[in-house]
């Protein structure tokens, strides 16, 4: 028998959050979360738009260019090589970072829209035809649902929709009706940017390879946050961003199950992926190259490198610790705030640490301009959710999003305004 | 800061905002318009009944933040009685004056300078720019076609 004082499941004591990392010693390897904006301390809370970049990242990109700035895979002097050997290194890097994959199944992009988009141009145009459907849900953001409406449009195929739960889950109650024979691909956000609902792409996988279908997920939200294993999730397609993990803007992730990737048409046309050019006959590149044409953004995807060193050293497994403390005890504050409904899961171990939330007589907007008088950064607006806005009866909301270097003190910073505001808008 | 605030969220606007005019809908809409801002989700639609060349009456029904209601609020106030073409000269005024291009705007528009505090967030300006925007498109549908018909617009693309 167990015992029963064992078994009473608490939510992490505030106090509890604060130990797993030091968020000190970690705020002050950020430089932007020095200053002070319009006097008062930066509280930066739009970690799910882009987070911020820790020093030893912000030197790799200078590093780079002082040390091996060169075009890769075509030159044959040193520093060609150097470039070459730091942009492949991070491809390994990644491929191990989501679970040990091959790297050659690791696709550079723009970011997670283009590496949905390279899916949707070069595996959805030969694989979807006429009939066939493709499963998305209600709470996907727009990147990862206007590229297969438009490809659904234009084969005539159709789109079916996962829909949500009252407190922001997928409803998988009617869903061997929804995946079905006809399914061809199934795409799912691994977690809300909205609700921050992580969502069963386990159990998804499943349901959609039973049916002979794919399974894209989108983890933009996901792999800054929380271990990602994707042979463990068993998913054909995986994206991300760097610029979401501490890393620069303009690096995204495709990975891509080696054989499904061999069997799709390039991407983009030009250099670097093509292996022979005549006027005759052209013929493509092995994969990842094959869907890298041109210059990528070499220097930005050697210093993502650095940024997933930064978060091995802290720890993926001690960073969703930290968010479950944190994401819990700032939903217990926000809940006890007059007039604000939070949408998404309440339990921080079913959620990311993406908090919506509205006030029954403040715009979004006005909250955003209110808190950033403040010195508190936080989202508002529909954050590319459109459809899910409509479902949730809101035009928008207003998020704060957590990362490694926030910890209570924010939390009580921005309850404390949110009050403040709540008083000086007179409701 | 706290002073720029303030300067934006002044007492008129607030007032504006919490009991905005042009609620009633109209007996017979002349002019329909709709219009929304979608960087941030603020829809808005409007009705005008014209008699004697004049606007008779107006409904602005604005889903939006303090800025965007007080905006529409303040049009509903200073149009009625007004002829279409007066109005689309201060719908001029009023852009003018939240691109910072005019400083002094014309007294008899009252409320509307309390619009001002706007220009020091730039992101809001769109907020404050979607009523007349939409009155605008309204009007000039109505003038193309003689006859009204539904139209919608976004300021972010008429900006």
């Amino acid at each position: 028998m167990s015992n029963p004082t064992s078994d009473k499941k608490e939510r992490p004591k505030s106090s509890d959050s604060s130990n797993i990392l030091n968020v000190e010693k970690i705020k002050n390897d950020f430089p932007i979360l020095k200053q002070k904006v319009y006097g008062k301390k930066l509280v930066y809370l739009d970690n799910a738009a882009s987070t911020q970049k820790p020093q030893m990242v912000i030197d790799a990109i200078t590093e780079f260019y002082e040390k091996s700035n060169s075009n890769i895979h075509r030159g044959l002097h040193s520093l060609a090589t150097k470039a070459t050997e730091s942009y492949e290194n991070t491809r390994k890097h990644v491929a191990r970072f989501i679970g040990g994959v091959d790297s050659d199944e690791i696709v550079f992009t723009r970011g997670t829209t283009e590496a949905i988009n390279l899916v949707m141009y070069s595996w959805g145009e030969t694989n979807i035809s006429e009939g066939d459907e493709i499963v998305i849900t209600e709470m996907e953001h727009h990147a990862n649902f206007v590229p297969w409406v438009i490809l659904a449009k234009k084969k005539n195929a159709t789109i079916k929709k996962i829909p949500i739960t009252l407190c922001g889950h997928l409803d998988l109650s009617n869903i061997d009706n929804i995946i079905t024979e006809k399914t061809k691909l199934v795409a799912v956000s691994h977690m809300s940017n909205v609700l921050g609902t992580i969502n069963p792409i386990k159990i998804l996988a499943e349901k959609a390879h039973t049916q002979g279908a794919l399974i894209l997920a989108d983890g933009a939200q996901a792999a800054p946050h929380m271990k990602v294993d994707v042979k463990d999730l068993d998913v054909d397609f995986y994206t991300f961003s760097s610029h979401k993990m501490c890393g620069p803007t303009g690096v995204g992730v495709l990975f891509g199950r080696r054989n499904i990737l061999e069997a799709m048409p390039p991407f983009n046309l030009g250099g670097e992926m093509i292996r022979q050019v005549s006027f005759d006959k052209i013929t493509w590149n092995e994969i990842p190259d094959k869907f890298e044409a041109g210059t990528p953004n070499i220097a930005d995807v050697v210093a993502f490198d650095t940024a997933l060193n930064y978060l091995e050293l802290i720890g993926i497994d001690k960073i969703r610790q930290h968010e479950i403390g944190l994401t819990g005890y700032a939903i217990e504050k926000l809940s006890e705030i007059d007039g604000l409904e939070i949408q998404g899961p309440r339990e921080p171990e079913q959620r990311g640490s993406a908090i919506s939330f509205t006030d029954k007589d403040i715009h979004p907007h006005d909250i955003g301009t209110f808190l950033d008088s403040k010195g508190i950064a936080i989202r508002a607006g529909h954050h590319c959710a459109q459809p899910l806005m409509r479902i949730l009866g809101k035009v928008a909301t207003a998020r704060a999003s957590l990362y490694i270097y926030n910890d209570e003190a924010d939390i009580d910073a921005l309850v404390k305004a949110i009050k403040e505001m709540r008083s000086y808008f007179g409701v | 800061m706290n002073d720029q605030l303030d300067d934006m969220y002044r007492d008129i606007i607030l007032d504006h905002y919490r009991s905005p005019r042009g609620k009633k809908p109209v007996d017979t809409a002349d002019i329909s318009s709709e219009g929304m801002n979608p960087s941030c989700g603020d829809e808005i639609d409007m009705q005008v009944e014209l008699g004697d060349g004049l606007v008779k009456d107006i409904h602005v029904n604005c889903r939006g933040c303090a800025i965007s209601v007080a905006s529409g609020s303040m049009l509903a106030e200073i149009s009625k009685g007004k002829s279409l073409d007066e109005l689309i000269a201060i719908a001029e005024v009023v852009k003018k004056m939240l691109k910072g291009e005019i400083e002094e705007i014309p007294e008899e528009l009252g409320d509307i300078d309390a619009l001002q505090g706007v220009k020091q967030f730039p992101v809001r300006i769109k907020c404050a720019l979607l009523s007349w925007v939409t009155f605008l498109e309204g009007v000039k549908n109505y003038k193309n076609k003689d006859k009204s018909e539904k139209t919608s617009t976004s300021t972010e693309e008429k900006e």
